[in-house]
């Protein structure tokens, strides 16, 4: 149990230590999706609800362990559920919106392997919030990490309209990009301390 | 119509071979991890265990013996370890304890020094770890403290010296602060010079701290309860003074009442 | 360019190709752009870095070998699932290895261990090599891609511990007299370090193919 307080909590994973731009998590996606403030947009909502869902999930599968003792099944059963909830989620989207499952296309099944997720599910463990903590620290993962992929999407579309040299195209230009978002970010360091 | 019955009969998907590899796969696997995950046990803990009795040397100078002493729920001392003369009844019902997994930024697990076992059940953010001398004088007790930082949570070790009622050492023991700001914390010898004797002298009736530890800016220290920030990590060091300052005013008033308990203890080296 | 074909494309025999295609041409961090989370968080310092990068390649070699032999068990259907089921077994066994064998540098590397079984690089080796070629085979692709993954981290973890912290592997580089650049250890000089490293990349490729090009044109 921490005894952090549930706004510390959230600003802590939204602003302060966000999760792309200060703990290196979700880079895939991130270079990725950010092309499009749309489907930036969408991807970050995706993300947050399966944030949320694997964080209750991981809560629960980490009492579950700590009772049977058995510590060395954490990273498999987190893994196996956040497999589980991408799937059930990449199901949902087909049947209520086709055209946004056609939008986000291959990116779905790579929240799987969104580092990300798995980072909030072992943070989380680590630093032994219970349950409303856990869910609050989700919360601001997931916020925090669409509001990193807006702004590079936002960045990103602008920067279409720029000359841009050949050799700096694509990867390169965008890793720069979030060189400066993350020295940016990192003013919110101290915030509510 | 004869298709449609064909394709009927022909449908069931081959459940069997994705069961069988899932299953398979799934066991096999948990065989390896529960034999790397045994194998790797004891060796772990030892780790564990030499690392934190080298801090508990290092915060309290001139101690070459340990001994792990667990704050009970009647608010007294009693020795944590297996096998050895306590002045009570053993271990509590219904303490809280942790299972012993390693956690970043939580508490540590409940293995003991080397060669000697903490009474199963033994509550880890409860126990304090006793440093004697060659002669077996008590030098100080070592205490663990953690608190919030500048990037996220510190845990440290410090050294009180019930005698002379001063910190008599600190040391990080674990940190993400800024590389090359807010780990000073952990190198600067100035800023450790801060630890060697830092005044946590009580009030006449013994409950509270007469002063408060209180960082100031670097330079500024003119009292011996107070500590010279480190300058450019002003917040790491108000956290490192913070966190001192709420686990002295938790512990030493207890420890230092009980300071007979600490030194009575007979401590023989039967380590072979 | 997967395994299968490179074996015609240029004269070396199929195994060591196999091996050295991860090192350059198809170098997981800076022509796939794979992995990439643990590249930047872990990359701070050269130890971390090799660390990381030779905890990686553990896990890619095991992963590889356990998948090719049991290749023709696995239905297509659940590929994924199990796959991960193996990079996850083998992430977890790494993380108790490196905790008996040092306890530092388990600290340094913390929940980045764990985070090995999501690094995208192992799982596409799995499902584009691992699961359709011969074991001896998938070894050597498992080796070249982690240490390939291995000179990438170093490259990047070099080149932030010299600026960053003015050390290699913990020995003074400069002289006393240098003011590292923090920026380099700290996430924003991950991201930058990475830019300009795939900008060099990018630009020897470019010379490169642009010389074979002018070389075919010259040829006939």
């Amino acid at each position: 149990m921490s005894d952090d307080s549930l706004w510390s909590i959230f600003l802590n994973a939204s602003l302060i230590n966000n999760f792309v731009l200060a703990y290196f998590l979700g880079i895939c996606p991130f270079l990725g999706v950010s092309g499009k403030l749309e489907t930036a947009t969408r991807m970050g909502g995706a993300v947050c609800f399966v944030m949320l869902v694997s964080s209750v999930s991981a809560y629960g599968i980490h009492q579950f362990l700590l009772a049977i003792n058995a510590p060395y099944l954490q990273l498999i059963s987190y893994i196996v559920v956040i497999a589980s909830t991408v799937q059930l989620v990449e199901m949902f989207i087909k049947k209520m919106s086709p055209t946004l499952f056609r939008a986000l296309g291959i990116f779905l099944p790579l929240i799987t392997t969104n580092c990300a997720i798995l980072g909030l599910a072992l943070f989380q463990t680590n630093k032994g919030y219970n349950l409303l903590q856990s869910v609050v620290y989700a919360l601001g993962a997931g916020v925090g990490f669409t509001l990193a992929l807006i702004l590079m999407a936002g960045i990103r579309e602008k920067l279409e309209l720029a000359t841009v040299p050949e050799i700096v195209q694509g990867t390169a230009i965008t890793l720069m990009i979030a060189g400066i978002l993350s020295l940016s970010f990192m003013g919110f360091a101290g915030l509510g301390a | 119509m004869a298709e449609l019955i064909q394709t009927d009969r022909a449908v069931p998907p081959p459940s069997w071979p994705m069961f069988r590899a899932l299953v398979g796969i799934g066991m096999l696997c948990g065989l390896l991890i529960v034999s790397v995950y045994v194998l790797t046990g004891p060796v772990i803990a030892r780790n564990e265990a030499r690392a934190l009795e080298e801090a508990v040397f290092r915060v309290l100078p001139g101690a070459t013996s340990s001994h792990t002493f667990v704050l009970t729920d009647d608010g007294r001392f009693r020795s944590a370890e297996a096998g050895t003369p306590t002045d009570s009844a053993g271990a509590e019902e219904g303490t809280p304890t942790y299972s012993g997994m390693e956690t970043e930024a939580g508490t540590p697990t409940d293995s003991g020094t080397p060669g000697r076992e903490i009474k199963a059940g033994t509550p880890t953010d409860r126990m304090v770890h006793a440093g004697y001398d060659d002669n077996g004088s008590l030098v100080g007790i070592a205490i663990q403290a953690q608190g919030m930082g500048y990037q996220d949570v510190i845990r440290v070790l410090y050294g009180y010296d019930p005698t002379r009622e001063t910190i008599i050492g600190m040391q990080v023991l674990a940190s993400k602060e800024t590389p090359g700001l807010g780990d000073k914390i952990e190198k600067d010898t100035a800023f450790l010079a801060n630890f060697e004797a830092l005044d946590v002298g009580l009030t006449p009736d013994g409950r509270s701290l007469q002063h408060e530890i209180v960082a100031v800016k670097g330079g500024e220290k003119s009292q011996p309860w107070q500590i010279d920030g480190i300058t450019g990590a002003t917040i790491s060091s108000k956290a490192i003074a913070a966190m001192l300052r709420e686990s002295s005013a938790q512990w030493v008033p207890a420890i230092h009442r009980q300071q007979a308990i600490f030194t009575r203890l007979e401590v023989t080296d039967d380590r072979q | 360019m997967t395994g299968s074909d490179s074996a015609g494309s240029t004269g070396r025999t199929p195994t060591t190709d196999e091996f050295i295609k991860g090192l350059w041409r198809e170098n997981p961090v800076f022509v796939q752009v794979l992995g990439m989370c643990p590249v930047l968080a872990v990359s701070n310092s050269a130890i971390n870095a090799l660390a990381m990068g030779l905890a990686t390649t553990f896990v890619i070699v095991l992963s590889n070998t356990l998948v090719s032999t049991l290749r023709n068990f696995i239905p297509k259907q659940v590929r994924i699932a199990t796959f991960i089921l193996i990079i996850a077994t083998f992430v977890t066994v790494v993380d108790y290895l490196i905790q008996a064998i040092s306890l530092d540098i388990h600290r340094a590397l913390g929940a980045f261990i764990s985070l090995i079984v999501v690094n995208c690089l192992i799982l596409g080796r799995a499902e584009a090599f691992a699961s359709r070629n011969g074991v001896g085979r998938s070894i050597l692709d498992g080796l070249g891609m982690g240490v390939g993954f291995t000179f990438a981290l170093l490259c990047l973890g070099g080149v932030r511990e010299i600026l960053g912290n003015g050390t290699l592997f913990g020995a003074a580089v400069f002289p006393s007299g240098f003011q590292p650049w923090i920026v380099m250890i700290l996430p924003s000089g991950g991201f930058f370090t990475l830019a300009l490293w795939l900008l060099l990349f990018n630009r020897l490729r470019a010379r490169q193919a642009h010389r074979q090009a002018t070389l075919a044109e010259a040829a006939p």
